[in-house]
């Protein structure tokens, strides 16, 4: 591709591709809506703010049962440890 | 008066909303035409606005007050472009509404015929969008090549490689187009 084709392509990109206006504004005020996606995601860390709570709370209560489990039947141990 | 902005910035960045509005309202208008060039539709420019800035706010910790607000907001902007224009169908890029659309619209060159300017709206749809927007922006925008570097967050040798790689993939598409530019 030399110099030419490449002015070219550049020249008929331009063309169809008019500059987007500098002086371009929104059509309305974005405030709003800026503050409404803020909120919605404020709420939604406040729901899972209780989820890791429960998770956890569950996660515990697993290992202990795992750790209850295998001290009643340490032959379980290696099967345990096979599937882990 | 920069007492004032370190002032907002700081406490920007420890989460103050009305810090946050103020840079909203300072900033707002640069975003959005910024966005504009990057995605040529009004409507989705608004949309990508209003992202835009809840990806600012959520990431308000992150920001360093000792730097500019104005590229750091440019380029959270930029890549949420970045990702509206990989979310959307090549097809539906550029329509002849979009291009009608847009705030300016210089008078259309005669020696380029409308059915070239079709057929390059086309392949100009088709080039992946990491070199749609750095094309965009540095050929169209007439961006220089250090701002279009720092909002895409890569070298300005990045960004002239991205140049030369559309320009010949638009080249290489409209020739098989019938179209010797």
């Amino acid at each position: 591709m030399n110099k030419h084709d490449e002015a070219r392509i550049k020249q008929i990109l331009r063309e169809t591709l008019p500059p987007a206006d500098p002086a371009a504004e929104p059509s309305r005020d974005l405030w709003p809506a800026v503050l409404r996606r803020v909120d919605a995601e404020t709420g939604a860390d406040r729901a899972e703010g209780l989820g890791p709570v429960r998770q956890n709370w569950f996660d515990w209560a697993l290992l202990a049962a795992l750790v209850i489990f295998a001290v009643s039947f340490p032959a379980t141990i290696p099967v345990l440890l096979y599937y882990l | 008066m920069p007492e004032r902005t370190d002032d907002v910035l700081n406490r920007f960045r420890q989460g103050d909303l009305n810090a946050f509005e103020s840079l909203f309202r300072e900033h707002q208008r640069s975003v959005y035409g910024w966005i504009l060039r990057v995605v040529r539709d009004p409507a989705a420019a608004e949309d990508l606005t209003v992202e835009t800035f809840w990806r600012i706010q959520r990431a308000h910790a992150r920001f360093e007050p000792a730097r500019p607000f104005e590229p750091w907001a440019r380029r959270i902007a930029t890549r949420a472009a970045l990702d509206w224009l990989r979310a959307r169908r090549p097809e539906t890029l550029l329509t002849d509404q979009d291009v009608a659309g847009l705030p300016s619209t210089p008078a259309p060159d005669p020696g380029i015929a409308a059915e070239i300017r079709a057929k390059a709206s086309q392949a100009f749809a088709r080039l992946p969008p990491g070199l749609r927007i750095a094309a965009v922006l540095s050929i169209v925008e007439e961006q220089p090549h250090k701002d279009v570097a720092a909002a895409l967050g890569i070298s300005v040798g990045a960004v002239k490689l991205r140049v030369f790689r559309a320009i010949r993939m638009l080249r290489k598409d409209l020739l098989e187009q019938g179209i010797r530019p």
